[in-house]
């Protein structure tokens, strides 16, 4: 029992960490149509900004303290994702308008092939680290409930806990402010939207910007979990069937079926994986989405597709 | 001037129907093909061969492939390098465990095998469309992926997981030299690329492109949506397969699953996309265009650099390529996102006026 409580806590973060990856999804999405696969280009390209400017930074100013490397480092990654979304704007987006869904999606592979060779260009192409101080020692919890509790990662806990409080704000952002009104209307219907003199082209260059900031924060947790490499770009790959289970349209989507699979990932491959030769993980998350897209096509919480001719 | 259907009167059905309508089209493909098969083979190097015109020729079937069910039918896969790779392995089984198996039987066996993923890993579409679709074929992928690296039978229990086939015959010619592989890539994508422009033009064709243009008012009209979308699944995976066969047997000789990685998926709809949705040329552009363009830059780039004086090493060059790749990508979606097909027929329209274009 334990065990499958730690599994299941196991599952639990990883997959918070999924649903971080997969709401940059579904907020451009949502505003723009485009389903952006360079979402995790994205990710690695904040965390190689992020990693390499902490380094430099201090260098550069002789200021020492790993405190002001990270917060520099932050703060420079995070004007290199702001101009990296109004570039994409300027150059790809604003001429794409009204192209058809594939024309968009290709578009985005081009920006990912892009990006992969621009970010290992400019920071370089080595494993680089990323220490923003989590502690990377296990607690023991709930010890008198089981004989010998219940072992947890403190770093996935923490990093679980910075993906929910990101969730909240960026929920509290959309629901709360005039700019995350004017993004819901444009989500909802670009013209009805462009007709009151909500500007399109300043929305979308916010959303990007806002699905920066998740690409720099997933990449943070990420990073200083693996440690910043180009195999960080693949961690999109394993968010893709989380934001078809939830549904391409969903905030909420994203989360519960980042959890979901994040539990299913585990679970499978402790308990299934043996079985099979083990590995699963990969494609488990994927026939999962599958089963569960061919009773609700639309994902948990997308929007119901109605079709008129 | 010289292209012009004036005078060119159809006196039967059989002549209103043939697929190439102009003579002097008639005459420019045969012409290509006669040049491709007999001309090419004497004047070009080895290198060309195996760098160039041996991949160009199966990645092109591959794309024609991808381009029924994608360009044709409107469900976008990113699960073909899978169906390559079912096709390559169930080839080699049939190859190394059956003594005696031809070699063409063996890659058409891999293709039939191909075409039962394609249509199990195609159901999901009777449900789902669109992005969705595409994001769950990816489960092919990952899933054939896993398969092959992981059980050893479809490798037959080789020890390192990668599989090689090599000195095999057809018809007592052994297809061991650059020449004998490309004529043998050409003969089946010849043979394959006259079959699907015909499928095309034909009902079923004309079923699953009522299919992509809107499905709900092409069942309205009588069409069986679950027959139409999963026999362009089977026809389309059934030829992706034959390719797969081909990259594994004639182009790589031993390869692994890596072979037919997410990004062959990728590549493959590149392919399709820049060379233009629903046109069999368009295939063949497409693939022309991706299989050269890397080459190209490889070769360019530390040309270039060389000229202002920088050494540049092989790992600025991937990079360097990567970026070219993606931006030219992406520029070409922007001044032309209905592929180089649409430019070629804005040029033969061009040329039907000229030189009097008023």
């Amino acid at each position: 029992m334990g065990f499958f409580l730690e599994t299941l806590l196991g599952g639990l973060m990883t997959g918070m960490l999924y649903s971080l990856v997969a709401l940059g999804f579904v907020l451009i999405f949502k505003a723009s149509g485009v389903f952006n696969f360079a979402q995790g280009a994205m990710v690695l390209f904040a965390a190689l900004a992020m990693a390499r400017f902490a380094e430099w930074i201090p260098k550069i100013t002789g200021i020492e303290g790993a405190l002001f490397g990270n917060v520099a480092g932050f703060v420079c990654a995070t004007i290199v994702m702001f101009v990296l979304a109004w570039v994409i704007e300027k150059m790809v987006l604003r001429h794409l308008v009204n192209q058809e869904g594939t024309t968009l999606l290709m578009a985005t592979l081009g920006i990912t092939y892009f990006l992969e060779g621009a970010g290992q260009t400019i920071f370089g192409s080595d494993i680089y680290k990323i220490d923003v101080g989590m502690p990377k020692d296990p607690v023991t919890i709930l010890e008198s409930v089981f004989s010998g509790g219940i072992l947890i990662n403190k770093e996935d806990l923490i990093a679980a806990l910075i993906a929910a409080f990101l969730v909240a704000l960026l929920s509290l952002f959309f629901q709360k402010t005039a700019t995350g009104r004017a993004l819901r209307a444009v989500a909802d219907d670009h013209q009805a939207a462009q007709s009151i003199g909500i500007p399109l082209n300043r929305i979308w260059v916010i959303v990007w910007c806002v699905a920066g900031i998740t690409a720099l924060v997933a990449g943070i947790i990420w990073g200083s979990k693996l440690g910043v490499q180009f195999s960080l770009s693949t961690v999109a790959m394993r968010a893709l069937p989380v934001v078809i289970l939830g549904g391409l349209t969903s905030v909420p989507g994203a989360i519960i079926g980042g959890l979901i699979i994040g539990v299913g990932e585990k679970l499978s491959e402790i308990y299934l994986g043996p079985m099979v030769g083990g590995g699963i993980e990969i494609w488990f998350a994927y026939v999962l989405a599958l089963v569960f897209l061919l009773f609700r096509p639309q994902g948990l919480f997308g929007e119901k597709i109605i079709d008129r001719v | 001037m010289f292209y012009r259907e004036n005078g060119q009167f159809k006196t039967s059905y059989s002549s209103d129907q043939q697929i190439f309508g102009i003579t002097q089209d008639r005459w420019f493909v045969l012409g290509v093909m006669a040049f491709a098969a007999f001309v090419v083979p004497f004047i070009v190097d080895e290198y060309i061969f195996r760098a160039i015109l041996i991949p160009f020729l199966i990645l092109s079937l591959a794309a024609l492939g991808v381009n029924i069910l994608v360009g044709y039918c409107g469900q976008i896969s990113l699960g073909s390098g899978a169906f390559m790779a079912v096709g390559a392995y169930a080839a080699y089984n049939f190859f190394v465990r059956i003594e005696g198996m031809p070699v063409i039987l063996c890659l058409l066996l891999g293709g039939v095998f191909s075409t039962l993923v394609g249509v199990l890993f195609g159901i999901p579409s009777l449900r789902v469309r669109g992005l969705y679709l595409a994001i769950a074929t990816l489960a092919a992928q990952f899933f054939c992926d896993w398969a092959f690296s992981r059980v050893k039978w479809f490798t037959n229990d080789s020890s390192s997981g990668s599989v090689s086939v090599s000195g095999f015959d057809v018809f007592g010619v052994s297809i061991d030299s650059p020449v004998a592989k490309y004529w043998f890539c050409l003969g089946f994508l010849i043979v394959f690329a006259a079959l699907a422009k015909n499928l095309v033009r034909s009902a079923v064709g004309r079923e699953w492109m009522a299919i992509r243009d809107m499905d709900v008012a092409a069942a309205v009209i009588g069409i069986r949506p679950m027959y139409a979308k999963l026999s362009a699944f089977a026809v389309s995976s059934f030829i992706i397969g034959v390719a797969g066969g081909l990259w594994g047997f004639v182009h790589l000789g031993s390869w692994e699953p890596a072979a037919f990685s997410v990004d062959r998926s990728f590549q493959l709809l590149f392919m399709v996309i820049l060379g233009g949705m629903g046109s069999v040329m368009g295939s063949f552009m497409g693939a022309a265009f991706i299989v050269i363009l890397p080459i190209v830059i490889n070769i360019v780039l530390p040309e270039l650099g060389g000229l202002v004086g920088w050494q540049v090493s092989t790992a600025a060059v991937t990079h360097a390529e990567n970026m070219i790749f993606g931006a030219l990508i992406v520029w070409f979606l922007i001044v032309e996102p209905h592929g180089l097909a649409r430019l070629w027929s804005i040029g033969k329209q061009k040329l039907r006026l000229w030189p009097f274009p008023h």
